[in-house]
């Protein structure tokens, strides 16, 4: 069975670590019939530890797994789930559904545009925030919502997710 | 002082979680403790009741008084008043029509729920879904019981065809044909599939199905199983849905322990067992070949049918594919028969559909109304209308796939066909009411952006196709478009539906030919005027400020480029030559002093 909280922080500290416990989830897989079909729970599992997909690590599953790295990367690339750059402290999945471009949602991503001064896609220069549109995150009763994290901030206008990022910053600053 | 035994629900949907609903069920512990009611009183959770702009939600029973919009200081006052003093808080009370009752015995009076009919979500914001004697105590996996033990595959597959229940996911394929073909064929071992990949933006029946309800659809799964001689099935469920993920988790490791899934169901000689396989956010995977590549860890492209996938699908198996909503038909079909679903619904569609109501519509969230309830009762029965006095303008129906459907239309009872001739689609469910201040050719271009993002690339005439007509839309909406655009829109969205591979391209240019068919005068405005009605698209609209302005320089401050002068508490001006039609200014001014022309 697939491992599923794939928003999960990475717990594990060292690369080593992290790299047992993805060669683990595999060696569990590789019991079950087909097991070359479970590439994207192993992919879920790798970004969930690391954050994103390197390189490194896309070669490691390859070997274990015996698939081709350049059909690793076809899948990693096809699916919008997969980052292979690493992302903020924090991910802004801003959503751009249906529902939420009705009631503004093209508003919302250019008041953060112009906060974060980064774009789509971007990572801010003290890695604190990254921006990513999200397709639709199901909570369109809460219309335009954002994604910050794990926490989904709703019936958001521009400026309160200008205010709800500089919180987000504060926190950022006091963690440090 | 009384001593009735209380049971109340929370809803515990995404939406009320959202909202602080979680942290209202710990206050409310805390109080019955303090108020010594702990022992007589049972909290259940339960999954979306679908009023979700009134969330968070809580049910009092008995007497099915359900607040709403709570906050944490309302708590104290709730057990205080209703459940020591027997006085309900009349002020937190959401339910206002006491004429509609047909709901009465289960969700109170409320009258968001009069026009509707729950089916598939019969047990949605009543059962706690992380507990399977909650759902055992409402007949829950009798109609499992009942296949296994009273009839045989063959008539199972029978009492579906005869239900006349259709797939659920979009295009209406008879579920029983589909049964039927995939029970025929000899190859083994066989798979059921569940497609839990709910892209639509704008959708969210199928997460709150599973949210609310998870055993049906193992229930579902398990019957279909049986009928056709499969012994797996796979739920392939969209990543981005966490909480349903663990709900369905649960259900399928709850069934196992209770021995309703796994080896000999029941003591009879059939095993069946379910497995999650996730999603990665490729909306092309709800295509049922991609969803199949996809779960078989590939790049989820579609490839052309035949052979359909009841001949050659999971693996190259025969495979029978439902959609979420579909499966959670089944037990209600096996278990009160295809005599009584047939009784609900129109001539050539059963049963019942659920939509997510969204957009500028008073109540939003997930409704289930009988096929053959019109457009109008939707939206201004269940729905509330449209908020702020605004304008109808047009129903989006079917999402990237569908169309708009104009006020002509709004008598329009759902049903497959009906949907279709109009020139939208049933679609799984999506459906987003659109007001005055959207414009039509904006739409478009927004659902034309998402196929053509969505696109997989496979084939010619969606990679192609819709990219030529994207760039033509944004033209227009940049106040850049040429006579002749829009029959070169007509054109090249009449040939991709007929040439392109799979569902995704044959239907992406539905939104912008039905909004050419229903809204054309807003298309030759955009083309011809340089106008935009809705004011909506940014380059179509300038700034000016009015009478009301008393020079703040609030707006001068924000201006990006200098175009905004004017003396203190004088009246400002924009100069529209510098001006770039940003924005900023509108929206800063606390006046309501800037005009958009």
């Amino acid at each position: 069975m697939a491992k599923t909280s794939t928003k999960e922080r990475a717990t594990p500290a060292t690369h080593e670590e992290k790299l047992a416990e993805l060669k683990a989830h595999m060696a569990e897989l590789q019991k079950q019939e087909n097991a070359q079909s479970q590439l994207i729970s192993i992919l879920h599992k790798a970004q969930s530890l690391y954050g994103y997909l390197p390189n490194h690590v896309m070669d490691e599953i390859a070997q274990t797994m015996g698939i081709p790295t350049a059909h690793i990367w076809g899948v990693a690339t096809f699916y919008h789930y997969f980052k292979l750059t690493p992302p903020g402290r924090y991910e802004i999945a801003l959503c751009l559904g249906t529902a939420c471009y009705v009631k503004g949602a093209a508003q919302i991503l250019q008041a953060v545009k112009d906060e974060l001064k980064i774009d789509v896609g971007g990572v801010t220069e003290d890695g604190v925030f990254s921006l990513a549109p999200a397709r639709c995150l199901g909570a369109c009763g809460l219309a335009p919502v954002a994604m910050i994290g794990e926490k989904i901030h709703g019936e958001l206008t521009p400026k309160k997710v200008v205010q709800i990022l500089k919180d987000y910053r504060k926190q950022a600053e006091k963690d440090k | 002082m009384t001593a009735t035994p209380y049971r109340i629900i929370v809803c515990d949907g995404t939406s009320c979680i959202n909202k602080g609903s979680r942290k209202l069920t710990a206050i409310l512990r805390e109080q019955l403790d303090k108020h010594g009611l702990a022992d007589r009183t049972t909290i259940g959770l339960s999954g979306c009741l679908g009023m979700c702009d009134k969330g968070p939600i809580m049910v009092v029973n008995p007497g099915y008084t359900i607040y709403g919009r709570l906050t944490e200081a309302d708590i104290p006052e709730i057990v205080e008043e209703h459940l020591v003093n027997n006085r309900p808080v009349a002020r937190l009370v959401i339910q206002e029509d006491h004429l509609y009752n047909r709901f009465f015995r289960v969700f109170g009076d409320a009258k968001f729920f009069g026009k509707q009919m729950r089916v598939t979500l019969r047990n949605c914001g009543i059962i706690d879904p992380e507990n399977i004697d909650d759902y055992l105590s409402l007949r829950g996996y009798e109609a499992l019981a009942k296949a296994i033990t009273e009839m045989t595959p063959d008539q199972v597959v029978a009492e579906i065809e005869k239900s006349g229940l259709r797939g659920r996911g979009g295009a209406g394929f008879p579920t029983g044909r589909k049964w039927r073909l995939t029970a025929n064929e000899k190859a083994t071992p066989k798979y059921v599939i569940c497609n839990a990949d709910e892209g639509d933006p704008g959708a969210f029946m199928d997460r709150s199905a599973i949210e609310g309800d998870p055993h049906t659809i193992v229930e579902g799964m398990a019957i279909g199983g049986y009928a056709i001689g499969a012994e797996r099935g796979v739920v392939y469920i969209r990543a981005e849905y966490p909480l349903a993920i663990k709900r369905i988790e649960k259900a399928i490791a709850d069934a196992r322990a209770h021995g309703l899934l796994g080896k000999n169901i029941l003591g009879s000689n059939f095993s069946f067992d379910i497995e999650i396989r996730l999603g990665a956010g490729a909306f092309v995977c709800g295509e049922e070949t991609a969803l199949i590549h996809s779960i078989e860890g590939a790049r989820g492209m579609p490839r052309p049918r035949p052979p359909y996938p009841a001949a050659v699908g999971l693996f190259g198996k025969p495979t029978l594919i439902n959609n979420v909503e579909t499966w959670a038909n089944v037990p209600v079909v096996i278990l009160d028969g295809a005599n009584w679903f047939r009784t609900v619904g129109t001539e050539t569609s059963k049963g019942t559909k659920v939509f997510a109501l969204a957009g500028k519509v008073v109540n939003t969230g997930l409704i289930e109304v009988p096929m053959g309830t019109t457009l109008r009762e939707i939206i201004y029965d269940v729905g509330g209308g449209i908020p702020f006095g605004k304008r109808f303008k047009a129903v989006q129906t079917g999402g990237p796939s569908g169309g708009c459907l104009p006020e002509q239309y709004l008598d329009t009872p759902i049903d497959y066909e009906s949907l279709t001739k109009a020139g939208s689609i049933m679609g799984s469910g999506g459906m987003i009411v659109i007001d005055e201040d959207s414009c039509m050719v904006d739409v478009a271009r927004f659902f034309l952006e998402f196929t053509q993002d969505e696109s997989c690339g496979k084939c010619t005439p969606c990679r192609e196709g819709t990219k030529r007509m994207l760039e033509i839309l944004v033209r227009i909406t940049e106040g850049k478009g040429k006579p002749g655009d829009i029959e070169n829109l007509e054109r090249l969205g009449n040939m991709i539906k007929k040439s392109a591979l799979c569902g995704l391209g044959q239907s992406a240019p539905n939104p912008v030919l039905s909004t050419i068919k229903n809204f054309r005068e807003e298309y030759e405005e955009h083309i011809r005027d340089k106008k935009c009605r809705a004011k909506a698209c940014k380059c179509l609209v300038s700034y000016e400020i009015g009478d009301k302005c008393i020079g703040c320089g609030a707006c001068k401050r924000v201006c990006p480029v200098g175009a905004i002068s004017g003396s203190p508490k004088t009246k400002h001006t924009i100069d529209q030559d510098k001006c770039v039609r940003c924005g900023l200014c509108f929206n800063t001014c606390k006046f309501e002093a800037i005009a958009k022309v």
